[in-house]
């Protein structure tokens, strides 16, 4: 199999007593696509957030390429190769598509202030790598004849390509999507699965969170549940769609 | 952006030859008048001051309520090192602009871990502080009686004495300055500093070290104020605490807002605008109000900033980027633009904003 | 028995300067809670309220009611304030609020001074030239009158936030604007009434501090940093520690000006706001709470 990418182990977060995620542990090995899912309130976001550096852990270590990296800030981390995208879209929205593109290839570049207040050559060419980055990525999420538009005017679901590719341009080792399906049509999240199964192909790896079920079982290898804070169970989605604990807890107890 | 750059390439010429004619010119057009040459020196050291803000407020959204402290700190490095070290005018503006970037750094250390009002507070609080400073600190800067006898600036031994003389120098420097601003806009650095306006946790979760480049910028605001500073300190050779208290620091404030943040000529068209209004204020109130004293003007420029802040949040160069896009696209289709990019897509990325 | 006199002397002057800025801090806090905004021009409150109090004393009005007068007087201003600048810009970011506040400050300002000029104006005491000794100490009765008004004024704002329906009401608003709405209490309504409020308490400082200090054009500025710098050192949502705040700042700077140097008294208290601002940004005297991120 192929190496480990990230490794999560025990991870806790506790917000004054309330424990919002207790003891976690889970991996993602690279080219694969992972799911969490659980209920409202199990603590995925938080999880989330403490992977990619938002909010400390309380206890517990995540190791990103086989160095620990709890604690690092996000932009540490993005450096290091791990981006991610956001429930509540972030997007720059009085950007160009394209300039919102370009910032996600951020990490990529070196231009300090002096340089690029001068202008110099080594800037001139970092910008034209960074421009014909950005516009190929957008190609590939189809949304190359946008790339001038506002970010902030697209439709939500273009929105949501955008901030992928803009998480996407750098050629991350792991992107993290939180909820990539919410808000969206049916036809954008096929839109949607299509570019991220198409990503796949390309060697990106995947952990995201999500509701809509019917994506997660198309397209990630693994899934893992939580449930009030707890990981209640992990395997592939066959094996999950079957797993009474998981349909217990979202389902309820009387579908058992 | 860089769509449509080949269609306007030539009038983008033609606007730089007329703006050219026009610097070199407007000496000459208003007959070398003394009064008119010092106006517009002042509006180019001011518009060095709020260049820096714009790139700071406008594009990084970081709010300084006391930006005139780096002005005179550039001013009176200057007026301390030529006239009391005998340092040559050049060395002394640049030890004022890097002490400025210095002090900047350390102030904004703890200051950009606020946000919002805290910040908005903490940079006031820093402008009354060294507003103290200037006016107690009285073996280096004369204190309230102000500092006299600074020695014109000169180049290669020659004193800058005329209105004229100096008003190509502080024009280059508004150039320079402009330029600069305009690269660090189109670059890496520029998009970073949007972003972190756009949105702190985006822009990191993408590689953007927040503190680092509103650091960096606000260094830079020091910088082009303190450079504005010191030029100002040559040019009228007397200079007091109350030009670089927290009035001043609000006066830079209001020029950030009338010029808008929308593009680097933010700073120099606010900076025209307000010197050019107070002016006319200064000539035309007293016709109607004869008893109008001090600083009146002030009641046009609080109303001016409340009325812009609320109909036109933007300022001119919202405004007037809008038009002039249209002026220099003609109208050019969408598609037409998309086609560009494909085509030019190895070419250097476009200066305006999109 | 000098040094003694000269600290009961710096004491007492430390405390009117800061019942002044209790009185404007507390408007500060009352806006805030509200409103969300800080507003800049709350110190020109104060200049207003002494400036229109002086014009009607010198024109005959009796006392009594020239102060209650121009306190209404600016109370209507800051209505205006309320509606003409701050309501129109609701929706603005926090920075673009602020902004307005100081360009309202500058317009009161400059229309003070279109109206009354550059020169200071002097307001007669409250009671009369006497004053009091304490411990060979001289005491002004306007001293004490001003400690009186700024904690009688405190009272009778804890018992209206505490005990009037009204004061429940915006109590309710400040705690969940969303819950108040669906209660049917009118936010804008709120916010234009806690300005009035705040104005009213900035013109009654003002006032008082007048015979003190005199009354110009340009003290609005001063009155009122210090007073914010009193409000956040009390964590500015905090009423009594506000207060607490002024009474800091006002004792501060009158030993730092009695035993340093007048001129850096300013330093002085500026200093206090950025240690408060960077070591403890929720006030001096806020209890340790988790903030959500």
């Amino acid at each position: 199999m192929s190496a480990v990418l990230l490794e999560v182990e025990q991870l806790s977060k506790s917000f004054g007593g309330v424990q919002a995620v207790q003891n976690v542990s889970f991996h993602v090995k690279k080219e694969e696509i992972v799911a969490v899912i659980g209920p409202n309130g199990a603590g995925k976001t938080t999880l989330f957030n403490m992977i990619s550096g938002i909010i400390p852990p309380t206890s517990g270590l995540v190791r990103f390429q086989g160095a620990m990296v709890s604690g690092k800030q996000p932009h540490e981390l993005a450096m290091l190769g791990m981006t991610r995208t956001f429930q509540n879209l972030q997007l720059f929205s009085d950007m160009t598509v394209l300039e919102n593109v370009m910032v996600g290839f951020h990490s990529r570049l070196k231009s300090g202030i002096l340089s690029a207040g001068f202008r110099l050559p080594r800037t001139v060419k970092e910008e034209r790598q960074a421009q014909k980055q950005a516009f190929s990525c957008l190609e590939q999420v189809g949304l190359a004849h946008l790339a001038c538009k506002r970010a902030g005017t697209l439709p939500y679901g273009m929105q949501r390509l955008v901030e992928i590719a803009r998480a996407a341009v750098s050629r991350p080792s792991l992107i993290l999507l939180d909820e990539p399906m919410a808000g969206l049509n049916p036809q954008e999240s096929k839109q949607l699965v299509d570019v991220l199964l198409a990503m796949r192909e390309q060697g990106f790896t995947f952990l995201f969170v999500e509701h809509d079920m019917e994506t997660v079982m198309a397209i990630a290898d693994r899934i893992v549940v939580l449930d009030y804070g707890k990981k209640i169970a992990e395997g592939a989605p066959e094996e999950i769609a079957r797993h009474p604990d998981v349909i217990k807890a979202y389902l309820g107890e009387e579908a058992v | 952006m860089e769509h449509g750059q080949r269609m306007t390439d030539g009038r983008k010429r033609w606007l730089l030859l007329v703006g050219a004619a026009v610097w070199l010119g407007l000496p000459w057009l208003v007959f070398g008048n003394n009064y008119v040459l010092s106006t517009l020196i002042l509006i180019g050291l001011y518009a060095l001051v709020s260049t820096g803000m714009t790139l700071l407020m406008g594009y990084a959204g970081q709010i300084s309520l006391g930006q005139a402290a780096f002005y005179g700190i550039g001013a009176y490095a200057s007026a301390y090192l030529t006239a009391h070290a005998g340092w040559p005018s050049w060395l002394a503006l640049a030890a004022g602009a890097v002490l400025a970037a210095l002090v900047a750094l350390v102030v904004g250390i703890p200051v950009f871990r606020l946000r919002e009002h805290y910040l908005a507070l903490a940079t006031l609080g820093f402008g009354v502080i060294m507003f103290t400073f200037f006016k107690e600190w009285k073996e280096i800067t004369g204190g309230l009686n102000g500092f006299f006898g600074i020695p014109p600036i000169r180049i290669a031994g020659v004193p800058l004495q005329s209105d004229l003389q100096f008003y190509y120098l502080v024009s280059l420097f508004v150039l320079a300055g402009l330029w600069f601003a305009h690269n660090i806009v189109r670059s890496r650095v520029g998009r970073a500093l949007r972003a972190i306006h756009g949105s702190e946790v985006a822009a990191s979760s993408l590689g953007v070290n927040i503190m680092k480049y509103k650091l960096q910028i606000f260094m830079l605001s020091a910088v082009y104020a303190s450079i504005a500073g010191s030029l100002y300190a040559h040019y009228v050779t007397f200079i007091n605490p109350d030009l670089f208290g927290i009035v001043p620091s609000i006066y830079f404030l209001i020029m950030v807002v009338i010029g808008g943040t929308a593009s680097v000529w933010g700073g120099l068209i606010g900076a025209a605008v307000y010197v050019c209004l107070g002016e006319w204020l200064k000539a035309v109130v007293p016709l109607l109000l004869p008893n109008a004293g001090g600083e009146f003007e002030i009641v046009f420029f609080g109303l001016l900033l409340v009325v812009m802040l609320i109909y036109m949040p933007n300022g001119l160069t919202g405004v007037m980027q809008k038009r002039m896009r249209r002026f220099l696209e003609m109208g050019g289709r969408q598609e037409k633009q998309i086609a560009a990019v494909e085509g030019h897509k190895a070419r250097s990325i476009g200066g305006e904003r999109g | 028995m000098e040094a003694w006199s000269q600290f009961v002397q710096l004491l007492f002057s430390g405390l009117t300067v800061g019942s002044i800025y209790a009185l404007v801090a507390l408007g500060f806090v009352i806006t805030y809670s509200v409103t969300g905004i800080l507003n800049l021009a709350q110190g020109d409150f104060a200049m207003l309220g002494a400036l229109f109090c002086i014009t009607l004393v010198n024109n005959g009005v009796p006392f009594a009611a020239a102060i209650g007068l121009s306190m209404l007087a600016v109370m209507v201003v800051g209505g205006l304030f309320e509606r003409l600048a701050i309501q129109p810009a609701r929706r603005s970011p926090v920075a673009v609020l602020i902004i307005i506040t100081i360009g309202a400050s500058f317009v009161f300002r400059g229309i003070a001074l279109l109206v009354w000029g550059t020169d200071p104006y002097a307001l007669r005491p409250f009671t009369g030239h006497g004053a009091l000794e304490v411990f060979g100490a001289v005491i002004q009765w306007q001293s004490v009158w001003a400690i009186v008004i700024s904690l009688a004024s405190f009272a009778a704002l804890h018992l209206f936030f505490h005990r009037t329906y009204i004061g429940k009401a915006v109590a309710a608003c400040v705690i969940n604007p969303f819950a108040a709405r669906l209660m049917g209490i009118d936010i804008r309504k709120m916010s234009l009434g806690a300005i009035a409020v705040s104005a009213g308490l900035g013109a009654l400082a003002g006032i008082v501090i007048a015979p003190i200090s005199g009354a110009s054009y340009d003290m609005g500025m001063m009155i009122g940093l210090k007073a914010f710098i009193a409000a956040v050192v009390g964590g500015l949502t905090n009423a009594p520690a506000a207060i607490a705040g002024a009474f800091l700042v006002g004792l501060l700077e009158s030993f730092a000006e009695g035993y340093l140097s007048s001129g850096y008294k300013e330093a002085i208290s500026f200093g206090l706001l950025l240690l408060v601002l960077f070591f403890m940004p929720n006030g001096l005297f806020a209890k340790m709470t988790g903030k959500r991120v």
